[in-house]
């Protein structure tokens, strides 16, 4: 991983990170705009370079580069006599951090903030940008006195590519699995936000194909995920609120209904914790009442249960959970059906 | 974990433009302590300050950066240019303002106005830069009641054990503990406890929302030496090298299960062949696995071991037999 510091020829990685280093220094020192030719001139390593072709094809990909770490390399007019020449340089007041001032507990919880993605892919600039606000600053530990971890994940394979075209807003294609469906379908959307929900990451988004707004879970995303796009070249609607689209499409509030189940003695905790009422009926039962959301998956809560949990009330659950246990014996080789 | 890749020219570029302004302002500072800091290794460190020292806006001795760092101290000097950090890039402002607005969200948090005075400086220094960061959310952890995180921060900075009243719904058990906290952790959309279990003598992750009653003990709640906290960088589930490891079918409708699960092998059934998947997984006791597999409701299935299938036929039929009518008398 480290480059040698002593002996021996440095890597070409090596050498790059010096002549990109150069060039920073020597835009940033420049009271006025530099030319090309001043620029080989300056930076040792344009001028090893073989020809003015190759320095020039060099010096287009360096600024790039620069650019896209976001340094604000611009370009200027030298002066009036010089107007078909561009020269080059990068404005101290626009490249620097502006100084912030925080107090230690403002320092402690962005210390906090960055370390939510301590085990996530974006671990690495979340670092870097503590380190940047604690540049100047003497700070203390004082996050362990909040006494709290908060961690997000980041397990996706496709957050990175689809977290990069939120922030950018540039337009995706993907191949999207349907939890029911066999195999997935290529989707063309424009990506609005991306939203952790109960654990999960859910990108909203407008389907370009079926014109209407949609909710992707990214672990259901297979592949890799493409541009199909630049970068700005949609808007995101500016009453768009991404908790409450993934709250309204994603999970699904529903009306309750009351039911009475058959708890077994020292069985069904969880069921007792949310009953209304629990009574007794011997030593071995005990009748729960409680209010269940949708009866699909509440019957597959109490079909977990097995023998410890029997339905008296209402009938429709009761047939959901039956047929959820006629389901799993008939898959392991039993019943007669 | 796959290895660490290579690091670009571009990202070590990066990193040296936000460490020259960390170290000048930290002059003399021990290297190895400055290492750690920067989170890289000394050796590291070093070549990155051999680098520097090769580098300035001209090539005279004067013009070129001074580092040195004999005797095992930083220095950074003639530096002027770039002794203030870069400013934040996109990702760097989206991770700390998204970070900010989930703690923000932290039921019973303290430190709220803290959270809101850094919100406010950083989206003002940040400028244009902050308008991403509202196009992504993140929500720590859910609906656990903020009296119990409150007292299980409480008890985790006075350094108290507490008494556990615990849901242990895989077995279907409440169970009371006697528990020294170590850290209290959100994630994967959940609030955890870990602590040393004297129950278990172990190291122990317990859901908040599967604790029935939290006691705060006037006992001192150090942990002891050999408790060690768990890497949740893999999620919260950890299988254990004597684990059964079980095959599973699992169809179209229930392929979710690989989702939540940590599974040994994954493996695609092609369409033409019912799609879904077959995925082998490791558990320690079979009571979450019966459990599962009745929730499925024949969407998933065990294919091996062949005990385990016969257990979780019996364990169906067993069921079904509390409803007598719909299954003998019902059916004809």
């Amino acid at each position: 991983m480290s480059s040698q510091s002593g002996g021996g020829a440095p890597s070409a990685a090596q050498v790059k990170t010096e002549r990109l280093l150069n060039l920073v220094l020597v835009l940033l020192y420049a009271r006025r705009p530099l030319a090309k030719a001043q620029i080989r001139r300056l930076v040792p390593q344009y001028g090893q370079s073989a020809s003015t072709e190759a320095f020039e094809r060099m010096f287009e990909r360096d600024k790039d580069e620069l650019r896209e770490l976001g340094i604000p390399l611009v370009t200027e007019d030298i002066d009036a006599f010089h107007d078909d020449e561009p020269g080059y340089r990068i404005h101290q007041r626009d490249y620097a951090l502006p100084d912030i001032a925080f107090e230690p507990d403002e320092l402690a919880v962005l210390g906090l903030a960055s370390r939510t993605w301590a085990q996530a892919s974006l671990a690495g600039p979340a670092a870097q940008a503590l380190r940047k606000l604690r540049a100047a600053g003497v700070e203390r530990d004082t996050e362990s006195l909040i006494g709290i971890e908060p961690r997000l994940r980041t397990a996706e394979p496709a957050f990175d590519a689809v977290k990069d075209a939120v922030v950018r807003r540039v337009p995706l294609t993907f191949t999207y699995r349907r939890p029911e469906a066999a195999e997935g379908a290529e989707r063309r959307v424009q990506p609005w936000s991306l939203v952790s929900w109960h654990g999960r990451w859910y990108l909203n988004a407008w389907d370009l194909d079926r014109e209407a707004p949609r909710v992707f879970r990214l672990s259901r995303i297979s592949g890799t995920v493409r541009r199909a796009g630049r970068p700005g070249s949609f808007e995101v609607p500016a009453d768009h609120e991404p908790r409450v689209m993934v709250d309204s499409m994603a999970g699904s509030a529903t009306q309750s209904s009351p039911a009475m189940l058959r708890v077994r003695v020292g069985a069904g905790h969880a069921l007792r914790l949310r009953a209304r009422t629990v009574g007794e009926v011997d030593d071995e039962w005990s009748l729960v009442d409680l209010d269940y959301g949708d009866v699909w998956s509440f019957a597959e809560e109490v079909a977990g249960y097995g023998a410890d949990v029997v339905v008296e009330q209402p009938p429709e659950l009761v047939d959901a959970v039956v047929e959820r246990l006629r389901g799993t014996l008939a898959a392991h080789g039993g019943g007669g059906s | 974990m796959p290895p660490a890749p290579q690091e670009t020219a571009t990202a070590r570029l990066a990193r040296l433009l936000t460490m020259v302004p960390w170290l000048v302002n930290r002059q003399g500072i021990d290297l190895e302590e400055a290492a750690a800091d920067l989170g890289v290794s000394t050796e590291q460190l070093e070549a990155d300050l051999q680098l520097l020292f090769l580098c300035g806006y001209g090539q005279m001795p004067d013009e070129l950066i001074e580092a040195d760092w004999e005797g095992g101290r930083v220095f950074v000097g003639n530096a002027d240019s770039i002794a203030r950090p870069l400013r934040l890039g996109v990702d760097e402002t989206v991770t700390l303002i998204v970070g900010l607005r989930a703690l923000r969200e932290v039921p019973g948090l303290d430190e709220r106005d803290a959270v809101d005075r850094a919100l406010a400086k950083l989206e003002a220094a940040a400028g244009e830069a902050a308008d991403p960061a509202s196009r992504v959310l993140a929500e720590v952890a859910d609906d656990t009641s903020a009296d119990l995180l409150a007292r299980a921060r409480t008890a985790l900075a006075t350094r108290r054990r507490v008494h556990l009243r615990y849901l242990v719904p895989a077995r279907d058990e409440a169970t009371e503990r006697d528990v020294d906290p170590m850290r209290v952790v959100g994630i994967d959309g959940r609030w955890y406890l870990e602590g040393w279990c004297h129950r278990a003598e172990d190291t122990r992750l317990f859901r908040l929302d599967r604790v029935e009653e939290l006691s705060v003990l006037d006992v001192d709640g150090t942990p002891p030496p050999q408790a060690a906290e768990r890497d949740l960088s893999e999620g919260t589930f950890r299988p254990a090298p004597d684990d059964l490891v079980v095959t599973l079918r699992l169809l179209p409708g229930a392929t979710w299960v690989s989702d939540y699960y940590p599974v040994e092998s994954l493996e695609e059934v092609p369409a033409t062949e019912g799609g879904g998947q077959v995925v082998r997984i490791a558990t320690a006791d079979t009571a979450w696995l019966h459990r599962l597999l009745r929730r499925l409701g024949g969407r998933g299935y065990v294919t091996e071991p062949a005990d385990v299938v016969a257990e979780v036929r019996e364990g169906a039929a067993a069921a079904l037999a509390g409803y007598p009518r719909r299954t003998a008398a019902g059916e004809r």
